[in-house]
């Protein structure tokens, strides 16, 4: 193990001297597994919640660290925290106390403005619900993260092509969410989640509103997209099931961590043309 | 990005179809009322202003009272006598007195008839005098002179290429009035006034051998006071004089002794006093207008909340979702201000043109500026800005996290 390690350092030093190879879709190197780098690092993060004059904590100064590629789910009943966790580490909400790292800078400590920004660069959003802006047409929708970066619209056009072709929705860019299916809207999500080529997806219950077949289907996406463009994924679910498609399952209860396991389906069905692509 | 966010704009007011249009009946009454009254308002002025035959601060005429809208003096009850005005040249402080004669004539030109009005120019020293007191010139050919029968100065519309005879008038035609031939001399410079633009100046005596009865009144007499300080002076003697002369008590005169001048600065200042009124009804009506904007604009932040917390999750900041909504309120107020100015710039002009079927005159006149109309489009942008202001801020101070999770 430690000597695929340091083969897969040099491959990954190697191809970022040439950030824009022939990857349509990532400019990130493929697969690297540069465990030691932590990419998100939440440290003693406290979410306290006021309810009138009772004080609700919702997280009880958990520490998690996830390294570059990762795949993570993070699992728990309703009321775990599992959501709060998720929003802090998506920078959509501040810990009341304690420090979140993102690529190394605290977001605990940055205003509105740079939150924004930090979320729009460095983080793509898989929602239960889909999300997608109903006015707007599927590739509308995918460009939309792009207009917030101010790309140029050649650009965001391609790209967004480019992406929808990915999820195998080449032949629905012009489609508004409503004359979609489920499973179609959500690879629309994840479409957009990749607009701006961030480093880490959050997804936040994805398979949720879908059925079985098609939350499987989605699932594979979401490892294409760890194994092949070695994106770091966050996943929040209470699917036992979905939980195993991750590397690393973190279960939630009451604001606390209270155990940490690997995921049992996740070498079966993401790692599943792995070797080959690590060389 | 701009053009992205109005694309986004117009979907999201499309989208509420119904409600947009509902919203911006409150712009566009408040922005067509502006347009179209400002713009009779001004046809108006120019209209009144018309209506007087010559100014001057040491100026004073006298008209027998009964007139309608039209030439003055024309209509009267009981015309004034020609006669009178050899006592009024006898009041102190009277440098000049002399009748004015005004006929209603037939002109003919390019096989057109139209009625229009001649205008007298009294021969000798008063001449001068009256072109001073009508500010006359020439823009073309030359203005009257003594002697000249068979000759005529036209008002400077008949020069126009698009006037009523479809062909524009040069100095040196022949035209018809009342079947005569009159040669055309020259053409007075453009007055602005449509009373003027029309006339025709003929001399006092041919005016009144060939297309006026001679029947001892006259339409107007214009008296100039020696000094501007005497003027309310003559004015008191003058109409002692005639309500002498025509038997009739104070306070039942059927004539009129006044200043044009200060005729004019008060009538102006009745139709401002008119216009102000119609602003402050307008300008509530744009309050009125400009709160709808708002109110509109608070539900859509509302109804949008799960698409604010979407979109400032992908990446929006709180400027952008301020500047998304700020967007789309000044959209609604400008559409709302170019359906107004349409709406008012036709309503005036039907007006006017409705006034000139039915009265047969052109008095209702419209005139609605470039300034008028890029003046209210600006305007109408500005309130729905203004008003998108407030509700804009609260969108885009929504938090992700509960936005997101507000339900649809």
């Amino acid at each position: 193990m430690a000597k695929k390690k340091s083969n897969d350092k040099m491959s990954v030093k190697g191809r970022n001297k040439h950030p824009k190879t022939d990857l349509p879709v990532s400019k990130h190197k493929s697969k690297s597994k540069e465990k030691h780098k932590h990419i998100i690092e939440l440290r003693d993060v406290w979410k306290i919640y006021q309810m009138g004059d009772v004080e609700v904590p919702a997280l009880k100064g958990i520490n998690i660290n996830i390294h570059e590629g990762e795949f993570v789910a993070i699992m728990g009943p309703s009321g775990s925290g599992k959501s709060t966790a998720m929003n802090m580490v998506g920078c959509l909400d501040i810990p009341t106390k304690g420090d979140i790292y993102l690529d190394s800078k605290n977001i605990a400590q940055m205003t509105e403005s740079e939150l924004a920004q930090i979320r729009g660069q460095k983080i793509g959003f898989i929602f239960q619900q889909f999300n997608l802006i109903t006015t707007l047409t599927a590739l509308e929708n995918v460009m939309l993260p792009m207009v917030f970066q101010d790309k140029p619209r050649e650009e965001r056009v391609e790209r967004a092509k480019v992406l929808l072709e990915m999820v195998n929705l080449g032949d629905r860019i012009n489609h508004k969410p409503t004359e979609l299916s489920g499973g179609q809207q959500q690879r629309v999500a994840i479409a957009r989640s990749l607009a701006n080529d961030p480093e880490v997806i959050l997804a936040d219950e994805p398979t949720g509103n879908l059925d079985t077949n098609t939350g499987t289907n989605v699932m594979e996406f979401l490892c294409k997209l760890n194994n092949k463009e070695s994106k770091t994924i966050v996943m929040v679910t209470h699917d036992e099931e979905v939980a195993e498609f991750a590397e690393r399952i973190e279960i939630l209860r009451d604001g606390e961590i209270v155990q940490s396991k690997k995921g049992k389906n996740h070498d079966a069905a993401c790692n599943k043309d792995k070797g080959g692509r690590r060389r | 990005m701009i053009t992205d966010f109005l694309k986004l704009a117009f979907e999201n007011l499309r989208k509420r179809g119904l409600r947009s249009w509902l919203t911006m009946i409150g712009i566009f009454i408040g922005i067509a009322a502006v347009v179209s009254l400002i713009g009779l308002g001004e046809g108006l002025r120019t209209a009144i202003n018309a209506q007087f035959g010559f100014l001057g601060p040491d100026v004073l005429s006298v008209q027998a009272s009964g007139v309608t809208y039209g030439p003055p003096g024309q209509g009267a009850v009981n015309p004034l006598s020609d006669e009178i005005v050899d006592e009024i040249r006898k009041v102190g402080g009277v440098e000049v007195a002399f009748n004015r004669y005004i006929a209603t004539v037939k002109m003919e030109y390019n096989d057109v008839q139209i009625v229009t009005s001649a205008i007298s120019v009294p021969e000798g020293d008063n001449r001068k005098v009256l072109e001073r007191m009508m500010n006359v010139k020439s823009e073309e050919g030359r203005l009257l002179k003594d002697g000249d029968t068979r000759k005529i100065v036209l008002g400077n519309s008949f020069a126009e290429a698009d006037n009523q005879f479809d062909r524009s008038v040069r100095v040196g035609d022949s035209i018809l009035l009342n079947d005569i031939g009159y040669d055309v001399v020259g053409v007075m410079e453009s007055k602005g006034s449509f009373l003027f633009d029309n006339a025709v100046l003929v001399n006092e005596p041919e005016l009144l051998n060939s297309l006026r009865d001679d029947d001892g009144t006259t339409d107007i007499i214009a008296i100039k006071a020696k000094n501007i300080n005497d003027i309310p002076a003559i004015k008191k003697d003058v109409e002692k004089l005639l309500r002498k002369e025509r038997d009739v008590d104070e306070g039942e005169e059927d004539f009129i002794v006044e200043s044009p001048q200060q005729t004019l600065e008060s009538l102006n200042s009745t139709l401002f006093a008119v216009q102000l009124f119609v602003y402050i009804i307008a300008t509530i009506s744009l309050l009125v207008g400009g709160i709808g904007i708002m109110n509109t604009m608070y539900t859509a932040v509302v109804e949008r909340t799960k698409e604010i917390g979407i979109m400032k999750s992908i990446g929006a900041r709180n400027s952008t979702i301020f500047t998304i909504f700020l967007i789309e309120s000044g959209f609604l107020g400008t559409v709302g201000g170019i359906i107004g100015i349409t709406l008012g710039v036709s309503f005036a002009y039907g007006l006017a043109f409705i006034g000139k079927i039915a009265l047969g005159s052109e008095l209702i006149q419209a005139h609605v500026g470039l300034w008028l109309i890029l003046g209210s489009l600006v305007f109408a942008f500005v309130l729905g800005t203004f008003f998108g202001v407030m509700p804009a801020y609260q969108a885009s101070k929504l938090q992700p996290v509960e936005s997101i999770r507000s339900a649809k």
